[in-house]
């Protein structure tokens, strides 16, 4: 160790050159549906979507690939976002009360954003901000004139005030107070009460001078900016939620609070309207939810939309998450399974007057995905998003990423995936505004994600938008009680006329049915996905369907080991007789592992017909050909109880051992990160308090110090018999002239296993079983998991894919040379000579830097600077969240990254690396983040905005 | 002691020692010379012959001064045993395979007062248990101070040589902050301490580490700025073989260099060891620190098997048990390059380090302690 750090020392310009053409990390896209989103803005304009979310994101997005993402310097949430159409800038309100200002700005022919202004509301003139309630100046709506010039506030204590936009300036003497418009507000109407706050603003879609303006209490007045005065008054009593004109400027409908809205005609006669031209609560007569916004869509093919979200019956129904698109007689109740967060609709903007709005689609943000409304075609059928995937329609139980995906299997699961929605819209992705300057992806490459309700979910992970291609459900051959759902929906009442939209679900009928590996042949289209419950299902590609009966074989993981009951789940029961599947991914056969603990490694080799698997207490080979089991063999340690009690009993320690962690994650959070001092008077009393609490307690005296104890690892450490990792490959195990087909399996408590198999040459298949012979068995004295297991061939380079060679896609491997074989533990990596194991070298790194080994891959890096260089590289991820990666097969350290916060333990228990230098991670539960560890195989979004703004951009630049 | 007496009188000349061998039943007699008592393996040649069991293997003991019966196994013992044998070498031989390891030890010899009883029957000595030293061929260092020449004094490299024994390593550490003088004045900074020593386990039985210990470096790699899971894992990673650095809590049973009565923070020494071994005992070997982590590796046939090293080493269990004798000083000739880096990593921990700089050359007297 000390003579390799020595070594270490010396610099050598040359290999560093090199490096720097090989390595470089970045974090280069979030792939899916960002977390917590709070507001939605479009610019009809340039046709992009901006989302803004409450950790304070700005993400937008146009035609797939086109996406821009900024980050308010504040963690506040963002409550709303407003286009200045055309221009590609953006005003953000955050609930911290500020203002900012976005642009998109042209840097090297690509787009960017980047924010430039930014502004806080004073508080009213003559009164202190830090006096005041904040609440009075609080914002509660902006109205951006069509001009861009400037923006209006409506606030929470009903002034409006003006704000200039070129630099975020206050107009302060346009400011129109509540004073001012009581002035022109009957006496019976006014008595003596204010009007509440602005809760709509809108411009009059003729007469830019003109804004509407409504009050919390009710009133909506039509205000002329120029002469200064009420143009019209609408004396509505009903409290008032939001406002929408249609499209002439004679008619203003508003919604309100017991669910109903109104329909009020601009009469140009006299000054005051005192009655709606209708009223009417559409999900009456019992008492309903506020309709919190509603638009007025006019269209030429027929009668106009309203369309509204909420509104729903309060008793029945109010916990439901409805919008509602009403033409004429037509009502559909779309209903989400989370709370609407905004919408809009795509419709014609031509200011010209006697036109239609015509509106194309209908968007909609819920809190956990996007649902895209097709309103031209019949039946309003729903347009598949190319980007913005609820990754977590239902919890993402693992990943597994293909690289290189052979044109045949990529035509063969999109055109599975196609028939799997006929009644999709097929009519284009209405925000596609922005060019994609990225170049076409090189390789096509599938993310696939298993879930807890037992679906394997493909997604297309070639470029920046990361695509649902076809879904794979696995709970249709066991017998769950899921079935009876889909009769019940049928049942339910005609109104109001429900209709399910999106595919948000993250009820899991049953947690057994979670997927917890893949393995994929991306050659034969051969899938083994395994589960919670044990379950191992080999799977093929069918463009069919079909009708069979699916093979069930049982393979008992205890060897007869005495003195152990299993406590866990049971296993799933698979359904008797035959199961009509779809085309796509079609189980043959279901090899139950028993005791049915979850599966913790499965592997598979499609030219030998075997798949291996492992759980927590051994690991089994099969042989699908022949559909007979070819090995079982317990890895469980005499004393280890804990695995045969199954995960139910050990919550309690869990449990315990969770708290303690949230715990010191709590202190160190309070004790790293001081408040921002907020400048209302309640929150300085406290963080006086708080420091007064901080200076009084005796600073040594810590209540319960968190001990570790050190203790080498034993072999009855709990739960080492979990089998870790599963490998094959064909290599030399057994002497050193003759190769042949071998089985690893690496434990939790450092043992490896390493078996010679007997497969019988292809024609001879159907005679001749597979024999599988234990050839060596390795216990690696520091007792840590093995985390993975590899041969390298006699270049040190890692043994091909099956079919790889022999289809010509890699070059055949070194089978002179002496083999050697890699193997990760959590602590270390170690190079062993084949076959006879002996160590040739090791990086000890837990040792060294006091973090242990989360995931490791053999990556292949390209030079960026040579065409034709490569290195192949031990790239690892430690449960500190940063990324070393090492040479192969010297191991020698080469470059160390910064990726994951430590804390984030799902992030790093979630990365998958490719094998050519990019990895994926979850930053919550719905969105891959996509880095990129080589300088030259990047995947970032690259686009381009043609902007219509004028040459003010000084100004504002 | 009466026959002591007259084996004073009964020897025949001023170089001459008179040994009495006694193996089973059996007495036998003879002379050495003091001056030149020759090897250990010639002695044991000469005791299988005296006693006439030329193919027996055997274990060679003999009381002390103090009346301890004490192993006669290497040169060294050997040598001891002749120069303070007064006037009578007393050897006792014992068959290997029906040695009594318990026979051997401190006050061994006077607390039973017959030596054959407690030969002959161990089985009523059995009967109390009291610490068993197992027998010379095994013994082995279950901890060290090393480094002392290139350390502060206030700080102390501690090995606990885990291998072999069933004893848990037996400590916790815990997070904690210490003062150290900076630039900017006294400082408070984060530390990892010794939080508790598990009663029997290694780290308490050795005396060398104690409670609220500081944890400077774990083999070799400092912990400054290092989490307590981070400082947790290291040392669970290096367990097998760990070498921890510590500034302990009670500063004053530091080793006083300069100063030929060296003392240890607890267990006796044996002066006589010291001035035997006027040179640096360098335990820490990268070598040796490689050899800890031998994977076991059972091929086919069952027979289970170390891994052999692709790199040959010193890795039997025996090259540890025997204390390494470095003729060179770290001044002239060959430097470990481990050593190196702790040297430097020492320097940068504690600026008292400076201060004891010019001693370095007369540190070299001080051999290390091995307490077992």
């Amino acid at each position: 160790m000390m003579k390799f750090r020595f070594r270490r020392g010396g610099h050598d310009p040359q290999r560093d050159r090199i490096k720097q053409e090989l390595f470089a990390f970045n974090k280069t896209v979030e792939h899916g549906f960002p977390n917590q989103p709070s507001s939605l803005a479009y610019d009809p304009k340039l046709r992009i979507m901006a989302v803004g979310t409450k950790s304070g994101a700005v993400k937008i997005y146009g035609a797939p690939g086109v996406e821009f993402t900024g980050l308010h310097r504040e963690t506040a949430t963002v409550t709303q976002m407003h286009f200045l159409p055309g221009q590609g800038r953006l005003l953000s309100l955050l609930d911290d009360n500020t203002l900012h200002l976005w642009e998109i700005y042209h840097k090297d022919g690509c787009s960017h954003l980047e924010e430039i202004h930014s502004f806080a509301l004073p508080g009213r003139p003559g009164f202190d901000s830090a006096n005041s309630p904040p609440s009075i100046a609080r914002v509660t709506v902006i109205l951006l004139k069509s001009a861009c010039d400037v923006a209006c506030l409506g606030t929470e204590g009903g002034g409006v005030y003006f704000l200039e936009l070129s630099g975020l300036t206050l107009l302060e003497d346009k400011a129109l107070f509540q004073d001012e418009i009581l002035q022109s507000v009957p006496d019976d109407y006014r008595c003596g009460k204010a009007l509440g706050p602005v809760e709509s603003l809108q411009e009059h879609p003729q007469d830019p001078s003109k804004i509407l303006i409504g009050y919390s209490r009710g009133l909506v007045v039509v205000w002329d900016e120029i002469a200064r005065k009420v143009d019209h008054l609408f004396l509505g009593n009903q409290q008032l939620e939001s406002l929408t004109w249609e499209r002439s400027g004679k008619t203003v409908v508003s919604s309100h609070s017991d669910g109903g809205y109104m329909v009020w005609s601009l009469n140009s006669s006299s000054q005051k309207t005192l009655q709606p031209l209708l009223s009417t609560i559409p999900y009456g007569p019992f008492p309903c939810k506020a309709i919190n916004k509603i638009l007025w869509r006019t269209c030429e093919s027929g009668s106009h939309f309203i369309i509204f979200s909420g509104g729903m019956p309060r008793a029945s129904y109010g916990d439901r998450h409805c919008v509602s698109v009403l033409q004429g007689q037509t009502l559909v109740t779309l209903d989400f399974t989370s709370r609407v967060i905004d919408f809009f609709t795509v419709h014609n903007t031509e200011a010209a007057e006697g036109e239609f709005d015509n509106p194309r689609a209908l968007v909609v943000l819920v809190e956990e995905e996007l649902v895209v409304i097709d309103l031209q075609t019949p039946g309003w059928p729903t347009v598949p998003a190319p980007y913005l995937a609820p990754l977590h329609s239902s919890a993402i139980t693992c990943s597994y990423h293909i690289s290189n995906v052979p044109l045949k299997l990529w035509e063969r699961i999109i055109s599975a995936g196609e028939q799997q929605n006929p009644q999709l819209s097929s009519v284009n992705w209405p925000i596609d505004g922005g060019k994609n300057l990225a170049q076409e992806p090189t390789q096509r490459g599938f993310l696939l994600t298993g879930h807890e309700d037992g679906t394997v979910r493909f997604w297309d992970a070639s470029g920046v938008s990361l695509k649902p291609l076809y879904k794979l459900g696995t709970a249709n051959i066991f017998q769950t009680d899921c079935e009876h759902n889909d009769s019940l929906n049928q049942a339910e009442e005609e109104w109001p006329p429900f209709r399910k939209v999106g595919c948000f679900d993250p009820y899991s009928d049953d947690p057994r049915l979670g997927i917890q590996k893949i393995a994929l042949c991306k050659y034969t289209a051969r899938m083994v996905v395994a589960g919670t419950a044990g379950q191992v299902l080999v799977m093929e590609l069918s463009d069919e369907k079909s009708e069979h009966a699916i093979s069930v074989a049982t393979l008992d993981l205890l060897q007869d080991r005495e003195g152990f009951t299993w406590k866990g789940h049971d296993r799933l029961a698979p359904k008797n007789g035959t199961i009509a599947f779809t085309p796509g991914f079609q189980p043959s056969i279901l090899v139950q592992c028993l005791p049915p603990a979850a599966v913790t490694a499965v592997t598979l080799h499609s030219e030998w017909n075997l798949v291996a698997f492992g759980t927590s207490h051994g690991f089994g080979l099969f042989d699908y050909y022949r559909r007979n089991p070819v090995l079982a063999r317990c890895t469980l340690h005499p004393n280890d109880s804990l695995a045969m009690e199954g995960p139910l009993s050990r919550v309690k320690s869990l449990k315990k051992s969770l708290r303690q962690s949230f715990r010191r994650i709590r202190k160190s959070r309070v004790s790293g990160k001081k408040r921002v001092p907020t400048s209302s008077p309640s929150s300085k009393v406290q963080e006086a308090n708080a420091q007064l609490a901080e200076q009084a307690g005796p600073p040594e005296v810590e209540m319960t110090p968190v001990q570790r104890r050190i203790e080498p690892r034993s072999a009855d450490d709990s739960l080492s018999g979990v089998v870790r990792c599963l490998y094959f490959a064909d290599t030399f195990l057994r002497d050193a002239t003759h190769h042949g087909p071998t089985m690893w399996a690496g434990t939790n408590s450092g043992s490896v296993f390493a078996y010679a198999l007997e497969v019988p040459s292809q024609e001879k298949f159907s005679e001749r079983a597979v024999e599988a012979v234990l050839g060596k068995e390795i216990q690696l004295m520091h007792r840590a998991p093995v985390v993975s297991i590899a041969v390298l061939d006699g270049r040190g380079n890692p043994l091909p894919e099956p079919y790889e060679v022999s289809r010509d896609l890699a070059k055949a491997p070194d089978m002179q040379g002496s083999h050697s074989v890699l193997i990760s533990s959590e602590e270390q990596f170690k190079v062993f000579t084949l076959p006879k194991v002996s160590a040739k070298t090791k990086f000890k790194l837990t040792a060294h830097e006091g973090c242990r080994v989360r995931k490791v891959a053999l990556v292949s890096f390209a030079s960026a600077a040579c065409e034709d260089y490569a290195e192949h590289g031990l790239v690892c991820l430690t449960n500190l969240g940063d990324i070393h990666i090492f040479s192969v097969p010297g191991l020698r350290p080469q470059v160390h990254y910064d990726c994951i916060r430590k804390e984030d333990i799902s992030g790093i228990a979630s990365c998958v690396f490719t094998k050519h230098g990019q990895g994926f991670y979850l930053i919550s539960p719905s969105e891959f983040e996509r880095f990129s560890l080589s300088a030259r195989n990047i995947t970032e979004p690259l686009c381009y905005l043609e902007l219509t703004r004028r040459h003010d951009g000084t100004c504002l630049g | 002691m009466n026959r002591a007496q007259r084996g004073v009188g009964g020897s025949r000349g001023l170089g001459t020692m008179e040994v009495k061998s006694k193996f089973g039943a059996e007495f036998r007699r003879f002379s050495l010379e003091r001056s030149k008592p020759g090897k250990f393996e010639e002695f044991y040649g000469l005791l299988q012959h005296v006693h006439k069991i030329p193919n027996v293997e055997v274990l060679v003991g003999y009381t002390d001064i103090h009346g301890d019966l004490l192993p006669i196994n290497n040169d060294d013992n050997y040598h001891k045993a002749v120069s303070t044998a007064n006037p009578l070498l007393r050897i006792f031989i014992q068959r290997k395979e029906d040695a009594d390891y318990s026979a051997f030890g401190t006050d061994t010899m006077t607390r039973k007062k017959n030596v054959l009883s407690n030969v002959l029957r161990p089985d009523n000595h059995r009967k109390k248990p009291h610490v068993v030293i197992s027998m010379p061929q095994d013994f082995r260092p279950v901890s060290s101070i090393i480094d002392v020449d290139i350390l502060p004094e206030t700080h102390r490299r501690v090995r606990l040589y885990k291998y072999g024994t069933d004893k848990p390593l037996g400590f916790y550490i815990r997070d904690g902050s210490s003062v150290r003088v900076t630039p900017h004045g006294l400082e408070k900074v984060p530390g990892i301490f010794i939080s508790r020593l598990v009663p029997g386990g290694l780290a308490q039985s050795t005396g060398l580490l104690a409670v609220n210990d500081e944890v400077l470096e774990v083999n070799g790699i400092e912990v400054s700025g290092k989490s307590l899971d981070q400082v947790t894992d290291m040392m669970i990673a290096n367990s097998r073989n760990l070498i921890i650095t510590v500034r302990p809590a009670n500063q004053r049973n530091n080793i006083v260099r300069n100063s030929r009565t060296s003392g240890s923070s607890g267990q006796s020494t044996d002066n006589s060891l010291q001035s035997y071994t006027p040179h640096i005992v360098q335990n820490y070997h990268p070598e040796e620190e490689e050899s800890d982590d031998e994977d076991i590796i059972i091929e086919d046939s069952g027979e289970p098997q170390q891994i052999p090293k692709a790199v040959p080493t010193c890795e039997s269990l025996e090259s540890l048990t025997q204390i390494e004798l470095l003729h060179e000083s770290t001044q002239n000739g060959f430097i470990p390059s481990s050593e190196v880096n702790l040297f430097h990593s020492a320097g940068s921990i504690n600026m008292e380090y400076e201060i004891h700089d010019a001693d370095q050359k007369s540190l070299e007297e001080d051999g290390t302690i091995i307490t077992l």
